[in-house]
């Protein structure tokens, strides 16, 4: 069933228009949340059905691949989709009270809607420029929600992530221009063909600049520093969402493309990976070790996490990739979570910087233990989903007798014990400077309960991903096996004769740019 | 005529990076536009560049003749002008709000959303 494909695409942006005609009804969040429901389902009933089917593919407007955009679902693009499903009902029951009526108006929710949609394309779509598309799709909504308010520190942010992301759109727009210039198509099933023909050496320069693109957009080392500067001053729920999903759009689009296109020369191109990860991994970490704001040290965070998936798409064994799929699903949902934990601290303790607040362990013990959940499971605590992503990614990377690399992971996991036990100390347990004994009594009914439950909702998941495990581990492993053996995504976009390289792309004639 | 883009390119992109160095942010945005057209061209290069031979196809004919450009790219760099415009538009405002709201273009005196390090 094709339809199952454009669908979660649809409902976010048939959302996002009914979310914009009635954003000055206060009723109209409702909307949202509803919108956010239905795609979370649509991704499920994906889901069911590429675990059931196999890869699903399906030709937009009835164009044939390779000429045509195609829609392609594999499972690692289905499981993406309902992530992005969860993380986007999480935060849109959490918007519900702490975006307020000015933000409503500005059409907050029209562009929350927005970016899943662009989110959700990015991870369905089986064309290069349409990646493209989605990405700006994604990305100027996400301009959009970090200037909203208008707060000057949100306009100093602002200039930084517009200006540094609006380069890797320049470079991955220029390393599209040049693959299809010399390699004459832009799906991702024919490209993995075609680069076949390719002058290797071109090749790798032309993968470079696709990693630097989306190593942008991905925050790992050294073109992080858009992050930590700006993902600290939206409003909670946009911080939240974007912890969870932008970066991981990037990390998806390059092991997308560094498993389906760009393995030529893996020697050289996942080498760099290697270190670029072990690098994002250590930098990132210690960034936060230095932070005292508690968004800013969970931004870091980021950055650091970000760099065990890149690990895992760098070792190309299967348990690494299995690894990296693993940790990507339970990133997104700890990192969201501990976002929308900072908000409440935020709410009843006045701040988010740890120096200034306190007392939260005594006064609103729920929310330290919500806080704990996901902090423990980030740092890799044994019954939590955290303990399993690091595990099997420190085990590949001992497999292949990687003892450097391995060593740096397990000491980056220490080290980001260091910074959530600094967290805690400052923030839950030491005594509010103030004297104020923050309390989730103090929230109005309907606020607490908006924002307790997304809360509760994600660090269940995080238990049970942590207690049971292996259905999870094994959807990763189907997963991971599509990426490393890309035959059934061919043969679901480009038919079965797929192995047969159709010369020139048919009608096109070649032109090379030499 | 392959080689002329490609030096056009290459120049745009060497003052896009020149004006990209400096402390001010308009200067900045500059640059990037002048580095997202020279992305533009190179897509529109890629394509081919073959004056006096229109991509047509002949009547009866299911392919066009040989030596024409491929005309793809073109509506690639379409989409990609229309989509650079709203993100340089967007960037020009935020800029412009920002000049307003922190009184400065240089990028070294914004440090309100990353404060210097008390002590």
């Amino acid at each position: 069933m094709t339809w199952l494909l454009p669908l979660p695409i649809i409902i976010p942006f048939a959302t996002a228009v009914f979310a914009f005609l009635f954003r000055n009804d206060r009723q109209g969040r409702w909307i949202s949340v509803l919108g956010s429901a239905l795609t979370l389902l649509a991704g499920v009933f994906l889901l069911i059905e590429v675990l059931e089917g196999g890869v699903q593919a399906a030709q937009m407007g009835e164009w044939p691949a390779p000429f045509g955009i195609t829609l392609v679902a594999d499972t690692l693009s289905a499981v993406m989709v309902v992530i992005t499903g969860i993380t986007a009902l999480a935060v849109s029951v959490y918007a519900l009270s702490d975006i307020d009526a000015r933000m409503e108006e500005l059409g907050y929710h029209a562009l929350f809607q927005v970016l899943i949609a662009g989110v959700v394309g990015a991870f369905l779509t089986g064309d290069l420029f349409n990646l493209y598309v989605w990405f700006e799709v994604m990305l100027i909504s996400s301009f959009g929600l970090l200037v909203l308010g208008g707060k000057r520190v949100q306009l100093d942010a602002g200039i930084k992530y517009v200006t540094l992301n609006l380069i890797s759109t320049v470079l991955f727009l220029s390393g599209i221009g040049l693959l299809y210039g010399t390699t004459g198509t832009l799906n991702l099933a024919d490209l993995h063909y075609r680069v076949q023909e390719v002058d290797p050496g071109l090749m790798t320069v032309i993968a470079i600049m696709f990693m630097v693109g989306f190593g942008v957009k991905a925050a790992v080392f050294p073109l992080f520093f858009w992050l930590p500067a700006a993902y600290h001053t939206p409003a909670f729920a946009v911080s939240a969402v974007f912890a969870g999903l932008l970066t991981k759009v990037g990390v998806y689009a390059m092991m997308r493309m560094f498993t389906l296109v760009f393995t030529q020369d893996i020697a050289f191109t996942h080498t760099v990976l290697l270190w670029v990860a072990a690098l994002t991994m250590v930098t990132g970490v210690l960034g936060a070790a230095a932070q005292t704001d508690f968004r800013r040290i969970l931004s870091f965070h980021i950055v650091s996490q970000i760099g065990y998936m890149v690990l895992g798409l760098a070792l190309m064994t299967p348990l690494a990739v299995m690894g990296a799929v693993f940790y990507l699903v339970h990133h997104i949902i700890v990192k969201a979570n501990l976002f929308l934990v900072s908000g409440v601290a935020n709410r009843i303790a006045g701040g988010t910087e740890i120096d200034r607040i306190g007392g939260l362990y005594k006064g609103a013990p729920l929310l330290a233990f919500l806080f704990l959940v996901p902090a423990f499971s980030l740092a890799g605590f044994p019954p939590l989903s955290g303990f399993w992503a690091k595990y099997v990614l420190v085990k590949a990377s001992l497999d292949i007798e990687l003892w450097v690399v391995a060593g740096i992971a397990l000491a980056v996991g220490l080290m980001t014990i260091y910074s959530m036990t600094k967290i805690w100390n400052r923030a839950f347990w030491k005594p509010h400077p103030g004297g104020l004994v923050p309390r989730l009594s103090d929230l109005p009914y309907g606020d607490r309960v908006s924002l307790i439950l997304p809360i509760a909702f994600l660090a269940v998941l995080t238990v049970i991903i942590g207690l049971f495990p292996e259905p999870f581990v094994r959807v990763a492993e189907r997963a991971a096996a599509e990426l490393l053996d890309p035959s059934a995504y061919l043969t679901a976009v480009l038919g079965s004769e797929a192995t047969v390289p159709s010369a020139g792309v048919g009608t096109e004639t070649e032109v090379p740019t030499e | 005529m392959e080689t002329f883009v490609a030096i056009m390119v290459g120049a745009l992109v060497a003052a896009a990076v020149y004006l990209m160095l400096a402390r001010n942010v308009l200067r900045f945005l500059f640059g990037l536009i002048l580095l997202s057209n020279g992305a533009n061209l190179l897509i529109f290069a890629s394509g081919g560049l073959t004056p006096e031979a229109p991509p047509l196809i002949a009547y009866g004919a299911e392919v066009p003749p040989d030596g024409v450009a491929n005309a793809l790219p073109q509506a690639l760099v379409l989409t990609a002008i229309v989509i650079g415009f709203g993100l340089f538009a967007f960037a020009l405002v935020l800029v412009y709000r920002a000049y307003q709201n922190l009184g400065t273009l240089n990028s070294d005196e914004m440090r309100l959303a990353e404060p210097e390090a008390p002590k």
